[in-house]
């Protein structure tokens, strides 16, 4: 699902964000990715969604080799991942059904298969009561299963999360865990990265370890490099 | 290598498995109907600021337009007032049979559609008539009037007309020769002057209009930035994240071009009076014309692409900028 071979960032500024970092993540495969803040986790997510450019190596996403990616082919490259946000971003001046059915309306789906798409996303983060509040009205996780519901709708084949838990405590955290844990069941690729060390050990999935830009761990719980 | 997301066989990834969007024409028409439902839902939510915007494109729009009315009446005016066209010969031959003579000869003629014969007789109860100085006119000892013909050119070409002014004056018994038709070739280039500035004004303002609701969208799509940086990462084509802004500039184009019409039909409906009192004065029943429905129709579609193409200017310079980061 997804390759980096030898991929490194260097930033205008000079900093390297990521150097020389290869690893593999199998379809249907749920990892981690850890590491102190700055250690290139964010970085590492953001060339999977082609919203930054390896400065060298290769990267392989379901398929696609998103060096031969062109402009006009980006949108619908990233049509086959979902992305949840730490800030979940979602749309305030929209309802919560607006909100997950977005990604949707933007594929062109005819709108009828699009409300039974939303319902089923809604109804599988436990939130299809509240499709026509707005986001505002909801807790810090019900805003984040919202996100979610969203990442999802589209049926990706891959979904990257960025510090998915970073605004909750350890009950919601760990629900959250819960969701994603379920859509891997189900085939989706998931990419999680996280700074939750605690949550994570206890989850037995693998991990890869990232420290200033080097990929220094890769394994289960309790591997270290 | 397809970026279309392809059924993949694997039988664990089925429920991962992306299905081909089905951009049927619906699907289509609905992305088009919401965005312009939704940027004219925003428009309406800012009632105040909208109706601003609407009324700098709608003056803009509405000077050139009231410039080509004022003046296509005043075309119509003068093509109205055109009996005053005749050619006036005056004779200094009094002798009956000479005239009748000539009068027979002058209708006869191709380049001549009408002669109407006025003896000095006719033309001084006449005289008497409008102008009220009949007692002044009793006291003098004969007729100072000479006889008229007023000839009516066949054509209302200036070269063809002044051919004809210069037969008549060339004729044995004529006095003078006055052709009223200068006025109306002064007023007809007076406005041919005129409707180039005013197209060029129009071209002006038209430019105007698309500046400022360029301007107008840029500061939408600065508002709106945090939320087509989401519609870019989950799959927002460019053409889909710029739909609602071009509508935006659509409905202000639209908005400005009936404000337009509006203000003009103001306009015209306060000059009515004084113009028909001035038009009285002068004893011609001339009305006023105003835009006329397909002109409206014109008026509007002409605002709403000027509009549309300002927000595209906006949206080429403004929104590939904004990017996920």
């Amino acid at each position: 699902m997804i390759k980096f071979d030898d991929v490194s960032k260097r930033y205008p500024s000079g900093q390297e964000a990521l150097s020389h970092v290869s690893f593999q993540i199998a379809d249907g495969e749920l990892a981690f990715v850890t590491g102190h803040s700055g250690a290139g986790k964010s970085t590492l997510l953001k060339l999977i969604m082609q919203m930054e450019l390896p400065s060298s190596g290769q990267l392989i996403v379901n398929g696609h080799n998103l060096s031969r990616l062109t402009r006009s082919q980006l949108p619908y490259y990233r049509r086959t991942i979902g992305l949840v946000f730490q800030d979940h971003q979602l749309l305030f001046d929209r309802s919560v059904y607006d909100n997950v059915a977005l990604p949707l309306q933007i594929a062109g789906y005819e709108p009828r298969e699009a409300a039974r798409r939303v319902r089923a996303a809604l109804d599988k983060v436990g939130l299809l009561s509240k499709e026509a509040q707005t986001p505002l009205a909801l807790s810090t996780g019900e805003q984040q299963r919202v996100g979610i519901a969203r990442a999802v709708v589209n049926k990706p084949a891959l979904l990257l999360a960025d510090e998915p838990t970073g605004n909750l405590d350890p009950e919601l955290a760990a629900e959250i865990m819960g969701l994603f844990e379920q859509f891997s069941q189900v085939g989706v690729s998931v990419l999680i990265a996280s700074h939750d060390h605690n949550l994570i050990a206890r989850m037995e999935h693998r991990m890869l370890r990232l420290e200033q830009g080097r990929l220094v761990g890769d394994g289960s719980k309790g591997s270290k490099a | 290598m397809s970026l279309r997301p392809e059924p993949r066989t694997r039988p664990e990834n089925r429920a991962a498995t992306v299905q081909v969007p089905s951009n049927s024409l619906l699907a289509v028409y609905s992305q088009h109907q919401s965005a312009a439902v939704d940027s004219l839902h925003r428009l309406l939510n800012e009632p105040l600021g909208s109706a601003m915007a609407c009324l700098v494109i709608g003056i803009a729009l509405a000077l050139p337009l009231a410039l080509f009315l004022f003046l296509q009446n005043l075309q119509s005016m003068g093509g109205s007032l055109d009996q005053h066209g005749n050619i006036s010969v005056f004779m200094h031959e009094h002798n009956p049979v000479e005239l009748a003579r000539m009068q027979k000869m002058l209708g006869t003629r191709k380049d001549v559609k009408k002669v109407t014969y006025t003896t000095p007789d006719q033309a001084l109860q006449e005289f008497e008539a409008k102008s009220g100085f009949g007692e002044a006119l009793a006291t003098l000892a004969e007729n100072p009037l000479p006889p008229l013909f007023e000839v009516q050119p066949a054509s209302d070409k200036a070269e063809d007309v002044k051919t004809l002014v210069n037969y008549l004056q060339g004729l044995p018994g004529v006095d003078a020769v006055q052709a009223d038709i200068q006025w109306l070739q002064r007023l007809n280039a007076m406005v041919a002057v005129a409707q180039k500035l005013a197209l060029l004004l129009a071209l002006l303002l038209g430019l105007g209009v698309m500046l400022v609701i360029g301007n107008t969208v840029r500061l939408a799509i600065a508002n709106r930035s945090a939320e087509i940086v989401v519609v870019k990462l989950v799959g927002g084509t460019d053409s889909y994240v710029a739909r609602p802004f071009l509508y935006t500039g659509l409905w202000y184009g639209v908005g400005g071009g009936i404000t337009a019409l509006v203000l003009v039909a103001l306009c015209m409906w306060g000059m009515s009076g004084p113009v028909s009192r001035l038009l009285a004065s002068y004893d011609s029943g001339y009305q006023l014309s105003g835009v006329s429905v397909s002109g409206g129709f014109a008026v509007l579609l002409i605002a709403g692409a000027l509009g549309w193409l300002g927000a595209l200017l906006s949206v080429l310079r403004h929104l590939r900028a904004i990017e996920p980061r």
